[in-house]
């Protein structure tokens, strides 16, 4: 009973706070609403048994939300309201479409799920942990591989492109250093 | 589910919000009792004998003040942001053992909230996910402090995370598991066998670590008073403020349990000697917060950043894949 309250309650959370996400003029409003959607989402995982993914689901999606707000910190004033431009009628329509034909299949859902057969099955005695590492290592090593190849070409990238000043720290240089760097770089212009 | 279960579970709630709410109390007169010491002054003397009523003045006034809402502020993220620092210590300490579990008559308790087993992992993250509350605070405050708090906030968040992460990383593969009661069954043999001994340098990475998370004196960037007014808590008063300040005081104080536990052998063999040993460690890591803040000036943010990336992460890498090699051969 507990179980099916707790999904109840959580699955009412979660789809109000996304959709404050999505309507939302205030870009505040719509970060913290996100974070706190995929934090209830984790709740799901718990309430499934899945410990290890509800709580890697809480560290990974805090700090990516995170840094959204860092981006929202540099491009908006986050206390006033963002008007939107340019709506199209098309994109409307498609996007309402493609919601409606989702609802669809997820009230058909139950129909086909009666022969759905988990692949991996939970199995007594083996810890949440073991059991991703288990199959993470195995039959999907090749997909986890690349995606660590994947955010190592991230990294690089992300230090080549920040990484041109590195050697100068303006909180260490004087101040004529810096109003001598300033012109020649405005002659180099 | 049966009855019993559900009444034992509330009451552990209870108890730990009751006790470390009023421990975030005695946590402000300690700190303001220690730091005087260390500079040669009284601290708090006139309300009480010592100055020990001084939490409950304090208290009250908290409780009596006005609860001022500026006016250019997003009010609802503004009014959320502290309760989303308090209760989020607390959360994590749902995952913590605080105590080896005892009997009253022939009925067992644990006194653990929830025996996950991937306690520490859900620690880590709940109590990351506390940093939402300066951030939001300075975000919604329309304070130019208070921005540059956040913008300090979210950096260390960031960086922090992936130290906290990795610093536990080696200690975790020797004891294989994710949770803090078999942390505290590996060390369990006696002071020979605590992680510290073969994990220092883990030890001293998930400190500092810990000291960046909770906001502590070296790195006291997100509300350093000399330089940014309060930070994040600047457009605060009353209780919003004093809920920022007992999420603070109950991470100081679960930071230092999972410490205890993680790397000094935690409550032991479970005995009455090994439950008072693990309060004393934990007393001890307290003291040491504010030992710290006694004795050391704050860093500078472009330090604190170098200090994350170009120090201690390397160092916490060299250290997992010596600790693997050590393990493999």
């Amino acid at each position: 009973m507990f179980e099916t309250i707790a999904f109840y309650l959580f699955a009412f959370l979660t789809v109000a706070m996304f959709s404050i996400t999505v309507f939302t003029r205030q870009a505040l409003y719509a970060l913290t609403a996100l974070a706190a959607g995929m934090i209830f989402i984790s709740a799901f995982y718990f309430l499934l048994g899945a410990d290890f993914l509800g709580a890697v689901q809480i560290i990974v999606y805090t700090g990516a939300v995170m840094a959204l707000y860092a981006f929202g910190m540099m491009f908006f004033d986050t206390t006033r309201y963002v008007n939107e431009h340019g709506r199209s009628p098309l994109i409307v329509f498609l996007l309402s479409g493609m919601a409606a034909l989702l609802v669809v299949v997820i009230f058909a859902a139950p129909i086909a799920s009666e022969n759905i057969v988990a692949n991996y099955p939970v199995q007594e005695g083996v810890g949440n942990s073991q059991a991703v590492g288990m199959v993470l290592f195995t039959k999907y090593l090749v997909p986890f591989e690349v995606a660590a190849v994947m955010l190592l070409v991230a990294m690089i990238a992300g230090i080549v492109l920040a990484g041109k000043k590195m050697d100068r720290s303006l909180t260490l240089m004087e101040e004529e250093e810096i109003e001598l760097a300033k012109q020649s770089q405005e002659k180099a212009v | 589910m049966d009855m019993a279960f559900i009444i034992e579970t509330v009451v552990k709630i209870v108890v730990i919000l009751l006790v470390f709410s009023a421990l975030a109390g005695f946590g402000t007169y300690f700190e303001r009792k220690v730091l005087a010491f260390m500079q040669r002054r009284l601290g708090p003397m006139h309300v009480g004998p010592y100055g020990l009523l001084q939490i409950a003045a304090d208290g009250i006034k908290l409780f009596t003040k006005e609860d001022i809402i500026p006016q250019n502020v997003v009010k609802p993220i503004f009014q959320i942001a502290p309760v989303i620092t308090a209760a989020t210590a607390f959360m994590a300490a749902a995952a913590i053992p605080f105590m080896p579990s005892f009997t009253i008559g022939d009925y067992t308790v644990h006194p653990i909230v929830a025996d996950i087993n991937i306690g520490i992992l859900y620690i880590l993250g709940v109590m990351g996910a506390g940093l939402y509350g300066p951030l939001l605070g300075g975000l919604a405050s329309a304070n130019k402090w208070s921005l540059i708090s956040t913008a300090r906030a979210a950096a260390i968040f960031i960086s922090y995370e992936v130290i906290t992460g990795l610093s536990i990383l080696a200690p975790l593969m020797m004891v294989g598991s994710l949770s803090l009661i078999d942390f505290n069954t590996y060390q369990a043999g006696g002071i020979g066998n605590w992680i510290v001994w073969s994990q220092p340098v883990a030890f001293i990475l998930f400190v500092i670590a810990g000291f960046a998370e909770t906001g502590r004196t070296p790195f006291h960037l997100v509300a350093n008073d000399h330089e940014i007014i309060d930070g994040f808590g600047t457009e605060y008063s009353g209780m919003r403020w004093g809920l920022f300040f007992i999420g603070e005081y109950a991470n100081m104080f679960f930071i230092s349990f999972v410490t205890a536990i993680l790397f000094l052998g935690g409550y032991g063999d479970g005995s009455l000697l090994g439950a008072l040993g693990l309060l004393l460690k934990v007393s001890f890591l307290f003291f040491f917060f504010l030992w710290t803040r006694a004795a050391w000036p704050d860093v500078r943010p472009d330090q604190l950043m170098w200090l994350c990336w170009k120090v201690l992460m390397p160092i916490a890498v060299i250290n997992i894949v010596i600790t693997g090699i050590v393990m493999m051969v």
